[in-house]
């Protein structure tokens, strides 16, 4: 039996099998801050703390997946030495995440289905823009394309459901809605949430020294800007 | 050094490696080539270092001209090949000089064959990896599918003394029904009656098949009664055979990091290979196996692998 506590947080970390080389960790079963503060403590600790025949760790929301290597390790000994460092966790320095500012310039072009998001929450343009530049997201996991943040913490006020056709390829940038979530394309890619408006900066650059500016447990803060920054922050951008 | 001028690019052919390691956690899908028992062959077969880049081919080879002396070798799926219009065998290597025509066919069994060069291909690194990932249009040979009029190069290799050959005891069959073995998990409790099913009947592999995934057709996989039919998202391993919306399994391949369906099983390391070879119209039958058989399976493939080097490298 799992036990739950308050927060959704496990009371013990479950273990499951993905194949000969996987091994999943989770540590509760909602997506919840508290869990996915765990799951980005572990992460870190597991980071500072080589564990021998890992080769790889990726956080999600609430699970951790640990690929090694079978002829250097197994998940016994993984499972163990991953508890006595769970178990240890207080005394292990986790750095406070980050809050990275993320220039928006919201609607028109870049902004398309803006009117959509006011018309079906009854706000203004300005409301919608302002609702959405006020929280620090919270960065629950990155994938689906390369920076794609899933981000936690829209307003409700805001939640509106996905486009029935998505589009076959969603701007570079764009900033979108689909739900209670949002998130940025940091790629041009197939896509069916509404976009709202779109960042100038690069998200991912795969040849700048650090090709992402966040990373999974981080937090993101939009800041509007007008059209004539965006040009500005592009051709500063292109160099 | 420039060595090949492409002519005609062929099905799909990209140059790979054996993946970029390090950046799931930011999307980044670790990629490389998907057959590594060839991959890996072929290196040893022009005596390359283990991670040196190869062309990936994809059902229709490529034909090239040939702009530097070299040796060359081609694994994995049994494939038609002529140089200047004389037939050449797959999985032995061979020397070829400026003005040469290597014209690679279409598979006769198997899917994906490995060219590899000596020196191996020369690519841009990107990320710590030479592979081409398609979809962010990164690595290989500007982050695409090979075009006619592209120019490869190949890094400064040692020309073999004596040509190599595989085993042919060695050499892989590619036959159109396979047995695959795999792990149940990660989310084999959300199944019951599901696993059975999965166990017992045969899959065929759909026309949707490719470096993401294997999209297999037969009876339907049905998550237990009460269950949710979709999970938190979390990461996917090459391998782990999703049920998604629809009942049909999904064997991933290596474009993938994350995603929300349950997994039922795991397709065990030293057959993901065989999944990669097969071409839609094949049958695929699941079997059980334990981790532990798993991991031994690994372990004797190692073992293997090491014999076959020391060998070739003496031949």
């Amino acid at each position: 039996m799992i036990t739950r506590m308050q927060d959704g947080l496990f009371e013990k970390a479950r273990f499951r099998t993905a194949g000969d080389r996987g091994l999943l960790i989770e540590y509760g079963d909602v997506i919840d801050p508290a869990v996915n503060n765990k799951v980005r403590s572990m992460a870190i600790a597991i980071e500072d703390n080589p564990l021998r025949g890992v080769t790889e760790v990726i956080p999600t929301y609430r699970s951790l997946l640990m690929i090694y290597d079978p002829g250097m390790t197994d998940p016994v000994e993984l499972q163990t030495t991953l508890e006595t460092l769970e178990a240890r966790l207080g005394d292990i320095k986790i750095p406070p995440p980050r809050t990275v500012e993320i220039p928006v310039c919201y609607g028109g072009e870049f902004g398309p289905d803006i009117d959509t998001v006011a018309d079906t929450n009854r706000l203004t343009v300005e409301a919608v823009v302002q609702l959405h530049g006020e929280p620090e997201y919270l960065i629950y996991m990155v994938g689906f394309t390369p920076g794609f943040p899933f981000l936690g913490g829209l307003s409700e006020k805001l939640y509106t459901p996905r486009l029935e056709t998505p589009r076959t390829l969603v701007p570079e940038g764009s900033v979108g809605i689909a739900n209670n979530q949002t998130g940025i394309y940091p790629i041009a890619s197939p896509g069916g949430w509404q976009l709202i408006g779109r960042t100038p900066v690069k998200l991912f650059a795969p040849r700048r020294k650090n090709p992402f500016l966040y990373q999974a447990g981080d937090r993101i803060k939009f800041k509007p800007i007008t059209a004539e920054e965006y040009k500005r922050c592009i051709e500063k951008e292109a160099g | 050094m420039e060595v090949f001028s492409v002519l005609t690019p062929g099905g799909y052919t990209t140059i790979q490696d054996r993946g970029r390691y390090g950046y799931q956690q930011m999307g980044i899908p670790v990629s490389g080539v998907l057959d590594a028992f060839a991959f890996h062959c072929a290196n040893l077969l022009v005596a390359n270092p283990k991670n040196s880049a190869v062309m990936e081919i994809t059902v229709m080879g490529p034909r090239l001209e040939i702009l530097a002396a070299a040796d060359l070798v081609v694994t994995g799926a049994e494939i038609k090949m002529t140089l200047n219009d004389q037939p050449v065998q797959t999985w032995a290597s061979f020397g070829v000089k400026p003005g040469d025509i290597l014209d690679i066919q279409q598979v006769q069994s198997g899917c994906r064959a490995y060219l590899a060069v000596s020196g191996g291909i020369d690519v841009p690194a990107v990320m710590g990896s030479r592979s081409t990932y398609v979809g962010a249009n990164i690595g290989g040979y500007e982050g695409r599918v090979l075009k006619v009029g592209d120019v490869i190069k190949c890094g400064q290799g040692n020309r073999l003394d004596t040509l190599r050959k595989m085993p042919a005891d060695l050499i892989p069959a590619y036959p159109p029904e396979l047995t695959i073995r795999a792990i149940p998990g990660p989310q084999d409790d959300f199944f019951k009656e599901g696993l059975e099913v999965l166990f017992q009947s045969d899959f065929m592999v759909s026309t949707k098949a490719d470096r993401m995934g294997y999209r297999l057709q037969g009876p339907q996989v049905k998550i237990c009664e009460g269950m949710p039919k979709s999970i938190i998202s979390e990461p996917t391993m090459p391998g782990g055979v999703q049920i998604p919306a629809d009942e049909q399994p999904i064997i991933l391949m290596v474009e993938q990091t994350v995603g929300g369906y349950t997994k039922i099983v795991t397709v065990i390391s030293v057959d993901f290979p065989r999944v990669a070879q097969a071409t839609p119209g094949d049958t695929i039958r699941f079997e059980r196996v334990s981790l532990e058989t798993a991991h031994t399976l690994y372990q004797e493939q190692l073992k293997k692998l090491q014999a076959l080097e020391n060998q070739l490298s003496i031949q």
